[in-house]
């Protein structure tokens, strides 16, 4: 094993896989002589060249294009979007596009691409800055979604969505991008679409993916000083949802809350709420409960900052309740 | 303010030779039955795919082609068989010109699972990869960065081929566009650009939409190499797509195409017209594209009466046969609109209800 950041992580699936596949390059704003405007990209211009290593202009919606039509066409595009608040300028190419391709063309034509890029809060950023986009890209069938929490799981899964024959919403954090982590000397791969138990626990299960999964950590550990044991399942996938692994910890645990850093309405939060109450509902000793950012765009200064996000302390109110504690 | 002003006429279009001497043809006597020939089966099975749309035999939008033939005639006979093709959701002509049988577009109208998209696409989605046809899109002017990512990967795999990327003139407004044109041309992409300029977004008329008129405009700011077309030649189509395709295939870069034509028949089928006049309607029929090819086809006595009266049975047939295909094709089982949404044969739907 090996300690390794998690853009260096990113980066290794990238190039192991341009290395063994001359179909895959990374295009995007300042990926190339810029190294990287977080630095996911550094040294590969040295080592791909410009033509598979290319800057765009900003011009999300056009790149994002050619990226679709380059996938149609035999290529196997990465198209780095600076973060994904800006990919709402080429959402028509990921979800009109990309997601449909392969379904309008009756299986003609498929669209294997990774869209990838920084998602969620990054520190006073104000609300365009500061969005989490799972459930809105989840919402669309054709397109499949990963969220990674640590450097492991970034990069066995973005090496499996790099081969995936499918298009493929990549969703990263610019404040995960210095987080350390151990992966393997060798090369290894995490399949899409399966969850990860990263605590087992017997009381109450939480469900959570991401950065935000961090604070389910922090309060797994607080709530077991007072005897209550945690079991923290991150899904990774957001689309498909690893539905069943959540169900049977419910069965285990009889008790489940949900950890998002995005707005509560129509989120991953209500998905897995609606599954737990109705594939474990005779299993349930409390209402499913969410901790959420607040129903609000996310604000400038500290205090609001502090308001609008979910955290530990709010975590284990949650559990505590759960758990009639 | 109301007004009740019907819009400007569309440009004047180049004017054609008459038929009073001889012209000499340009192309061979093979060349212009082809285009008689394809182009009047393109007419009559939308003539009767019209017809049948009013007589809901099938539903969801049906937009015609009739009147811009020439431009497809023009460039399919122009392109080699690797280029690449993506356009519209005006899209029923351009298989035909790609050699596809018609009864499988006609299926695809019917949503049958003979049709060119298993009747999963309908009329605005039309892909056949034999020809490499790659839609049929119906978001305006998505198929703009599509088109220069094709040809990006054509570029990148160095096979010299070209991608034709059609859209019509209320595309040219849409902000993909002008990124696509500023990528292609900062990367030398291989792909022409092909305005199929019939002068009206719907029923919003190119004057009443920019300053900018002549289309061929856009391209040339940003340096991309660009012209007008008289798009009720097929000859003078065919002229600008193999000038264009050749440019391309030197590395030199993308084209624009401003491809004047015109479409006689209404936006969709639901489109009352009144954005332009009868008369305006006739000036083009005057200059139809397919009577062109028939005259020189006359004058040139390439072809008997009774030989042209064949074609013409010919075409009716192709249209009657296509229709039959499409009304005997059976309809999709329920269980295939699970198929094709994933390459992955185990993707686990959501599923409430079986």
């Amino acid at each position: 094993m090996k300690t390794v950041q998690f853009r260096e992580a990113l980066r290794e699936a990238m190039s192991e896989e341009m290395r063994s596949d001359e179909r895959v390059f990374l295009m995007g704003e300042e990926v190339a002589e810029y190294n990287g405007a977080y630095k996911v990209s550094q040294g590969m211009l040295d080592e791909f060249g410009p033509k598979r290593i290319i800057d765009t202009p900003i011009a999300e919606l056009g790149f994002a294009g050619i990226g679709v039509g380059a996938a149609m066409n035999g290529l196997r595009p990465i198209v780095e979007f600076m973060t994904w608040n800006f990919a709402i300028l080429a959402a028509d190419q990921i979800i009109n596009s990309a997601a449909k391709m392969l379904q309008m063309s009756g299986g003609q034509y498929g669209c294997p691409i990774v869209f990838r890029g920084g998602n969620g809060t990054a520190g006073q950023l104000a609300a365009t800055h500061s969005q989490s986009f799972e459930a809105f890209y989840a919402h669309v069938p054709g397109l499949k979604v990963i969220t990674p929490s640590n450097p492991y799981d970034a990069k066995g899964l973005l090496k499996a969505a790099i081969r995936d024959e499918d298009p493929v919403v990549f969703l990263e954090s610019e404040k995960m991008y210095g987080d350390k982590g151990e992966i393997p000397e060798n090369e290894y791969i995490v399949p899409i679409g399966i969850a990860d138990i990263k605590r087992s626990g017997s009381d109450v299960t939480i469900v959570s993916f991401g950065k935000i999964i961090k604070e389910a950590y922090k309060a797994a550990e607080e709530l077991s000083k007072d005897g209550i044991e945690c079991e923290i399942i991150d899904l990774r996938t957001i689309r498909p949802i690893d539905y069943n692994t959540v169900v049977e910890s419910v069965k285990k645990t009889n008790r489940c809350v949900v950890l998002e850093e995005s707005w509560p309405i129509a989120s991953i939060s209500s998905e897995i709420a609606y599954h737990v109450q109705r594939y474990a509902f005779d299993h349930l000793d409390a209402p499913v409960q969410r901790i959420t950012q607040s129903d609000t765009p996310f604000a400038f200064s500290p205090p609001l900052i502090e308001e609008a996000s979910p955290n530990a302390a709010r975590l284990i109110q949650a559990v505590k309740e759960v758990a009639y504690a | 303010m109301a007004t009740k002003t019907v819009s400007k006429p569309a440009k004047k279009k180049t004017t054609v030779k008459k038929s009073n001497g001889v012209a000499k043809p340009e192309f061979s006597k093979e060349q212009y039955l082809k285009w008689y020939e394809d182009m009047l089966v393109m007419r009559k099975i939308e003539e009767k795919a019209g017809q049948l749309y009013i007589q809901q035999k099938f539903g969801g939008f049906c937009h015609l082609y009739i009147g811009q033939e020439a431009v497809v005639a023009g460039t399919m006979s122009a392109c080699e068989p690797g280029d690449k093709h993506i356009t519209a959701y005006r899209d029923h002509a351009h298989p035909i010109g790609l050699g596809i049988h018609p009864k499988y577009m006609m299926a695809e109208l019917y949503g049958k699972t003979t049709g060119m998209s298993k009747g999963k696409g309908g009329s605005m989605h039309m892909f056949h990869k034999d020809v490499n046809l790659m839609g049929g899109h119906g978001i305006v002017g998505a198929q703009i960065p599509m088109g220069a990512g094709i040809a990006f990967a054509e570029k990148y795999n160095e096979t010299g081929n070209v991608c034709f990327c059609s859209f019509g003139d209320g595309a040219a407004r849409q902000g993909a566009l002008h990124e696509t044109f500023n990528m292609a041309m900062m990367w030398s992409l291989p792909v022409v650009f092909i305005i199929e300029n019939n002068n009206y977004a719907m029923g919003t008329s190119i004057a009443r939409t920019t300053n900018v008129e002549d289309l061929a405009d856009i391209g040339k700011s940003y340096h991309m190499k660009s012209e007008t077309v008289d798009g009720m030649s097929v000859e003078a189509v065919h002229h600008a797509i193999a000038d264009a395709a050749e440019y391309c295939r030197k590395g030199k870069g993308p084209v624009l195409l401003n491809i004047e034509t015109y479409r006689y028949k209404g936006h969709s089928m639901s489109d009352p017209q009144k954005y332009r006049t009868k008369e305006e309607v006739e000036q083009y029929k005057a200059v139809d594209p397919i009577q062109q090819v028939l005259n020189t086809i006359k004058e040139n006595k390439f072809a008997t009466d009774a030989a042209v009266k064949k074609i013409q049975d010919k075409a009716k047939g192709i249209v009657e046969e296509s229709v039959k295909f499409a009304e005997e094709s059976p309809l999709p089982n329920r269980e295939e609109l699970y198929e094709d949404v994933y390459k992955q044969e185990d993707y686990p739907f959501v599923r409430e209800y079986k």
